[in-house]
C-alpha cells in the first residue's frame, strides 16, 4: 500500500460519512464522529507504517508526487491536527448545534478528512498544478466549514468574508501560476528552479508570476497586507473550524510556500535577491502588525487571530533565511519545527475556549477572569500555551522563536530581527494580560467548571508536548534533520 | 545524576506537588529543608576539592545549536545556591494563614533562581531566571498589599521593565553566543564559549559594546540606575514571601550573570573608559541618589525598598573594579544584603499584618512588649548599615579596598573618586536605618498601637537568617576560601 492510499481513502471515508448521513439521518454524531476520529487514527498509523514505501506509487502518480521526510512530516501533521479538530467538534457540539440550521453536525465531520486528504497531498506536490488542485480542495471545504453555524450572524460574516477574500487569492495565485509557466515553459518545481538558474530567462516576467503566487500563498497563511480578513473570520467561524484554519490551513500553506521557495530561491535563481528581500519585508511587516493590534483586543478568540498573524510572520521570517550555515536545520526545516510547536499549544488555547464556550461563556478576556478559582486545571493548562504562545523560555514556543532570531542574527538582518523582537515583547503583554486575568481573585464568580475527563486528559497531554518540548527539542530535530538530510541524498 | 539536579529538581517538583494537592506546609518544608542539607553536603564537598567547576553533568537537549541542560558548580554559584536555600526555607517557613499559591510561588521562584545559580548552559540561565519571574509578577499582581488598581500597575511596571531588560539580555547573550561559538556550530554551552574566548579574544572596542549591552540587561534585573524605579514599588507591594525572594535572592540574579558570562567571556570590555566611566557614574546614581530617596522615605516598607536598591550600588562597584579582592567582596556582599533583607523584609511583613501600618509617624515603642522581634530586626538592620561583625561588613571593607589600589598621591582616578563619594552611603545608611529603628522600636507611639512578640516557632526561620549574618560577618572566611581562584 502507497501513502497515496491513504490520502485517497481518508478522502473516500470523508464522502462515504456524507452519503451515510443523508440516506441515514437518525444516526447518531458520536458514531459519526468516532468513526471519522478511527479512521484519521487508523490513517496516522498506516503513514508509519509504510511510509518508506515509495515504490508502491501508482505510476501515473509517480511525477506529481513525492515523499521526502518534509512532506512525510507534513503528512503526519495534518492527521494529527485532523484528529484533534475532529475531537474538539464532538466536544463542543451540544453548543454547536445550537447554530445549525438542523440541529446536525453531518458535514462537520466529513469535511476536515477532506481537507486533510487535501493537505496529505499538497505536503507532496511536485509541481504548481498539483498545490493549486490540493489548494483547492483544501480551501473550498474550508468555505463550507467556516460558515457552518448558520445561525449565528458572525459566522455568516465570517464565511461570505473568507469566501469572496479566498476566491479572489485563488485567482491572484492561478495568475501568478501562469505567468511562471510564460517565464519558464514548466509548472514543476525542479523544471522552474532549473530555468530560473538560467540567466537567459526573463527575470520581469519570472519575478512578476514569482511575486503573484507569493501574494495568493500570502493570503492563506494570513501575511500582512493580505491578513485583513483572519480576525473577523476567525471570530466568527465555530471554534474547532478556527483552531483547523490557524494551525492546519497554516501548515499546508507554508508547505507549498516552502517548495515554491525553494525553486524561486534556489542556486543561481535570477529573481532570489529580489524575493528574499520580499520576504524579509513582509515578514517583518506581518509580526508587527499582527502583534500591535493584539495589544488592544478584547476578546481572547481575535486575540488568537492576531497572535496567528504575527507567527505566521515569524515563518515567514524564517523561510527569508536561507542556508543557515552554522545550523542543522534548513529554512524548510526550522517552519516545521516551529508548526510543530505551534501545534499544541495554538490546540490547546481554542481547546480551552471551546471548553469555556460549552459551559456558557463568553470569550472575552473578561470571562476568563477567576478561571483559576473556578477550575484550577484548566487555568493551568491554558496559562501553560499562552505562556507558549508568548515564548517563555523553557516551552516549546520559546525554542521554535529562538531558532528564527538566531537565524536572522547569524544573516545579519537586524531591521527584521528588530521587528521581531518588539512583536515578541508586544506578545508577552497580550499573553499575559490573559493570564493574570486567569488567576484575579476578587470580585468573581467562583461556580465551579466542569470539564470532561477526556479533555482533561487531551488538554493535559498537549500540555505536556508543549514543555517536554521546551526542554528536550532534540527527537524532534533529529527528525527533520534526517529528512533534510535523504531529501539532498534523492 | 549530579547532586544539583535534585537541589534543582526538588523546589519545582514540591511545587508540582503542591498544586496536584499534597499538603502545602509540610511539603514546602521538607523540600526547602532538604535542599538547604543538600547544599549543605555540596559546599563542605567543594571545599576539599580543588579550584573549577565540580558535580558537573550535561545532558544534550538539542544538538545545533547546541543546548544541553548541563549543571555545575564552583564557588561562587555555591555560595549563591546557599543563599537561596536560606532564603526560601526562611520565607515558605514565615508564611502564615495564607493559600496554598504562596508556597507555590515560593518554591517556583526558589526553584528557579536554583536553576540559573547551578546550570552552566546559557539557555538554560536564561530560562530558570524567566521562570521565576513569572510567578514574581503574578503574586504581586493578584496578591499585592495594595488596591487591586494600585498593584496592577506596580506589576505592571515592574512587568514591562523586567520584560524590557530580559530581551535586552537575551540580545546581548545571543551576541555573545554568535560571536564566540566560532566554528561551525552554534553553542550555548559557557566553558565552549569561555574557552573560545580565551583562544580568540574579541577586539577590546568590541568587548566593550557587547558589554554593554550585557550591563544594561543585567543591570535593569539589579535596579541599576536609572532602569530602577520598578524596584522599590514592587517590593514595598510584593507579598511577604515574594519581597523577601525577589529582593533577597532572584535580584542577585544580574551580578551573578555578570560575573559569570560578562567578566570572563569580556575581561577588558568592563576597563574600557567608555563604559567604566558609564558603569561608574549610574552606580553613583544608586548609592548617593536612592540614599537620598530612601532618607525621605516615611513607611518602612519603603525604606528597606529603596535600600536595598541603594545597595546594589557597591556590589558594582567591585565589579566596576574588577579587582580579585573587590570582586570577592562582591560576592560575599550579595549573599550578605540578600540575607538581612530578606530577615528586613520578613519582619516587616509581619509588623504589617499586626499593625495594618508601616508609617513611622504611627508608629513607636514596640520594643516594650517585643524584646525578640526587636533583637531579631537590629540584626538585620546594623547588618545593612554595615556593622563591623555582621556579614555585609565584611564585603563593603573588601569592595572598598579592594576598588582604592594603584593609588597614587595627587592623582585620583575616576574610580578613586567614586569610591570616595560612595564611602557616604554608608553614612546615609546608618541615618535612615537608626532613624527607621528608633521610631519603631523606641519611643511612645502616638496612636498606641503595640505588638507582641510572634510564637517561637516563627521566630526560628528569622534567628536563622540572623545567625547567618553573624557567623558570616564573623567568619567571613568560610565563604571566601569558597571562591578559590574561581574569580
Amino acid at each position: 500500500m502507497s501513502v497515496f492510499t491513504i490520502e485517497a481513502g481518508l478522502a473516500l471515508l470523508g464522502l462515504v460519512l456524507l452519503l451515510v448521513e443523508a440516506f441515514k439521518p437518525d444516526i447518531s454524531r458520536r458514531t459519526l464522529g468516532l468513526t471519522a476520529i478511527a479512521g484519521t487514527a487508523l490513517a496516522f498509523v498506516l503513514l508509519l507504517v509504510v511510509r518508506h514505501d515509495t515504490a508502491s506509487l501508482p505510476s501515473f502518480m509517480q511525477p506529481w508526487h513525492q515523499l521526502d521526510t518534509l512532506a512525510l512530516f507534513y503528512k503526519g501533521f495534518a492527521l494529527v491536527i485532523t484528529l484533534l479538530v475532529l475531537w474538539l467538534t464532538l466536544e463542543c457540539a451540544p453548543y454547536l448545534t445550537r447554530f445549525t440550521v438542523d440541529g446536525k453536525l453531518a458535514e462537520m465531520f466529513s469535511l476536515p478528512l477532506i481537507v486533510c486528504s487535501g493537505m496529505m497531498w499538497m505536503a507532496s506536490a511536485r509541481d504548481l498544478v498539483t498545490v493549486f488542485v490540493a489548494l483547492e480542495l483544501v480551501t473550498v471545504s474550508f468555505y463550507v466549514l467556516v460558515a457552518f453555524a448558520r445561525k449565528s450572524a458572525l459566522s455568516l460574516e465570517a464565511g461570505v468574508k473568507y469566501l469572496i477574500l479566498g476566491a479572489l487569492s485563488t485567482g491572484i495565485l492561478v495568475y501568478g501560476i501562469a505567468w511562471i509557466y510564460g517565464a519558464t515553459g514548466t509548472m514543476s518545481f525542479e523544471g522552474i528552479a532549473k530555468a530560473l538558474a538560467n540567466p537567459a530567462t526573463s527575470k520581469p516576467t519570472a519575478l512578476f508570476g514569482a511575486a503573484l503566487i507569493l501574494c495568493g500563498l500570502g493570503f492563506k497563511v494570513a501575511a500582512a497586507p493580505f491578513h485583513m480578513w483572519v480576525p473577523d473570520v476567525y471570530q466568527g467561524a465555530p471554534t474547532p473550524v478556527t483552531a483547523f484554519l490557524s494551525v492546519g490551513s497554516k501548515a499546508a500553506g507554508f508547505v507549498v510556500l516552502t517548495r515554491a521557495l525553494d525553486a524561486f530561491l534556489a542556486t543561481g535563481s535570477v529573481i532570489s535577491t529580489e524575493i528574499q528581500a520580499f520576504l524579509l519585508v513582509i515578514g517583518s511587516l506581518t509580526v508587527l502588525l499582527g502583534s500591535l493590534p493584539a495589544m488592544f483586543q478584547t476578546s481572547v478568540k481575535r486575540l488568537l487571530a492576531y497572535s496567528s498573524i504575527s507567527h505566521a510572520g515569524y515563518l515567514l521570517l524564517a523561510l527569508a533565511c536561507r542556508e543557515t550555515a552554522r545550523f542543522d536545520l534548513s529554512s524548510g526545516g526550522i517552519v516545521a519545527f516551529y508548526l510543530a510547536t505551534y501545534l499544541p499549544m495554538t490546540v490547546l488555547g481554542f481547546l480551552g475556549l471551546g471548553l469555556m464556550r460549552a459551559n456558557g461563556l463568553g470569550e472575552d478576556i473578561k470571562d476568563f477572569t477567576g478561571l483559576a478559582k473556578r477550575n484550577p486545571t484548566l487555568a493551568l493548562f491554558m496559562t501553560v500555551s499562552f505562556a507558549s504562545l508568548a515564548g517563555l523560555p523553557l516551552t516549546a514556543g520559546f525554542i521554535g522563536k529562538l531558532f528564527v532570531f538566531l537565524g536572522l542574527a547569524d544573516h545579519g538582518y537586524w531591521g527584521a530581527l528588530s521587528c521581531a523582537v518588539i512583536a515578541a515583547a508586544a506578545g508577552f503583554y497580550y499573553y499575559f494580560k490573559t493570564i493574570l486575568a486567569m488567576y484575579t481573585t476578587e470580585g468573581v464568580e467562583t461556580t465551579a467548571l466542569t470539564i470532561s475527563t477526556a479533555s482533561k486528559a487531551v488538554a493535559g497531554v498537549l500540555a505536556v508536548i508543549i514543555l517536554i518540548l521546551g526542554v528536550y527539542p532534540k527527537p524532534l530535530q533529529k527528525v527533520l534533520t534526517s529528512g533534510e538530510a535523504a531529501a539532498v541524498a534523492k | 545524576m549530579s547532586v544539583l539536579e535534585i537541589i534543582i529538581a526538588l523546589p519545582l517538583l514540591a511545587a508540582l506537588a503542591v498544586w496536584l494537592g499534597a499538603p502545602a506546609r509540610a511539603a514546602s518544608l521538607g523540600a526547602t529543608f532538604v535542599n538547604l542539607a543538600l547544599v549543605l553536603y555540596a559546599t563542605v564537598q567543594y571545599a576539599g576539592k580543588p579550584a573549577g567547576l565540580a558535580f558537573t553533568n550535561a545532558r544534550v537537549v538539542l544538538d545545533n545549536p547546541a543546548i544541553s541542560f548541563a549543571v555545575g558548580a564552583d564557588g561562587v554559584s555555591l555560595i549563591l545556591a546557599l543563599l537561596t536555600s536560606l532564603v526560601m526555607l526562611a520565607a515558605v517557613w514565615q508564611i502564615e494563614d495564607r493559600p496554598n499559591i504562596f508556597y507555590i510561588s515560593s518554591l517556583l521562584i526558589g526553584g528557579g533562581a536554583m536553576g540559573a545559580f547551578l546550570t552552566t548552559d546559557v539557555f538554560f540561565i536564561y530560562a530558570f531566571h524567566e521562570l521565576a519571574l513569572i510567578p514574581t509578577f503574578l503574586m504581586i499582581a493578584l496578591h499585592g498589599r495594595a488596591d487591586p488598581a494600585v498593584r496592577k500597575a506596580v506589576a505592571w511596571k515592574a512587568t514591562i521593565y523586567l520584560g524590557a531588560g530580559s530581551l535586552v539580555l537575551l540580545a546581548g547573550l545571543a551576541w555573545v553566543v554568535l560571536e564566540f561559538s566560532g566554528g561551525s556550530k552554534l553553542t550555548f554551552d559557557l566553558e565552549a564559549l569561555r574557552n573560545q574566548a580565551q583562544l580568540t579574544p574579541l577586539p577590546v572596542a568590541k568587548q566593550a559594546q557587547i558589554f554593554f549591552v550585557l550591563l544594561l540587561g543585567f543591570g535593569t534585573l539589579v535596579s541599576l540606575f536609572p532602569f530602577h524605579s520598578w524596584a522599590a514599588p514592587a517590593y514595598a507591594t510584593a507579598p511577604t514571601p515574594v519581597a523577601m525572594l525577589h529582593s533577597g535572592v532572584l535580584k542577585k540574579f544580574g551580578l551573578y550573570g555578570l560575573i559569570r558570562i560578562a567578566l570572563p567571556l569580556l575581561p577588558q570590555g568592563a576597563q574600557v573608559e567608555w563604559v567604566q566611566n558609564a558603569l561608574l557614574l549610574m552606580l553613583l546614581g544608586n548609592i548617593l541618589v536612592m540614599g537620598l530617596v530612601t532618607i525621605h522615605a516615611n513607611r518602612l516598607d519603603d525604606t528597606l525598598a529603596n535600600s536595598s536598591v541603594m545597595h546594589m550600588g557597591y556590589i558594582f562597584l567591585g565589579l566596576a573594579a574588577g579587582t580579585e579582592i573587590a570582586l570577592k567582596g562582591a560576592v560575599l556582599l550579595m549573599f550578605a544584603h540578600g540575607v538581612s533583607i530578606a530577615l528586613l523584609f520578613g519582619l516587616c511583613g509581619r509588623m504589617r499584618n499586626q499593625l495594618g501600618t508601616l508609617e513611622y509617624n504611627k508608629l513607636g515603642g514596640l520594643a516594650s512588649h517585643a524584646p525578640a522581634f526587636t533583637v531579631l530586626f537590629a540584626f538585620g538592620a546594623f547588618a545593612s548599615i554595615g556593622l563591623p561583625g555582621l556579614a555585609n561588613f565584611a564585603g563593603e571593607v573588601m569592595i572598598f579596598a579592594g576598588s582604592f589600589t594603584e593609588f597614587k598621591a595627587g592623582e585620583l582616578s575616576n574610580l578613586h573618586w567614586t569610591v570616595i563619594l560612595a564611602l557616604w552611603g554608608v553614612v546615609m545608611s546608618a541615618v535612615y536605618m537608626l532613624r527607621a529603628y528608633r521610631n519603631i522600636f523606641h519611643g511612645s507611639a502616638s496612636t498606641g498601637l503595640f505588638m507582641i512578640d510572634p510564637a517561637f516557632s516563627q521566630r526560628l526561620p528569622f534567628i536563622l537568617l540572623a545567625a547567618t549574618l553573624l557567623i558570616t560577618g564573623c567568619c567571613p572566611w568560610l565563604l571566601l576560601n569558597l571562591m578559590k581562584s574561581a574569580l
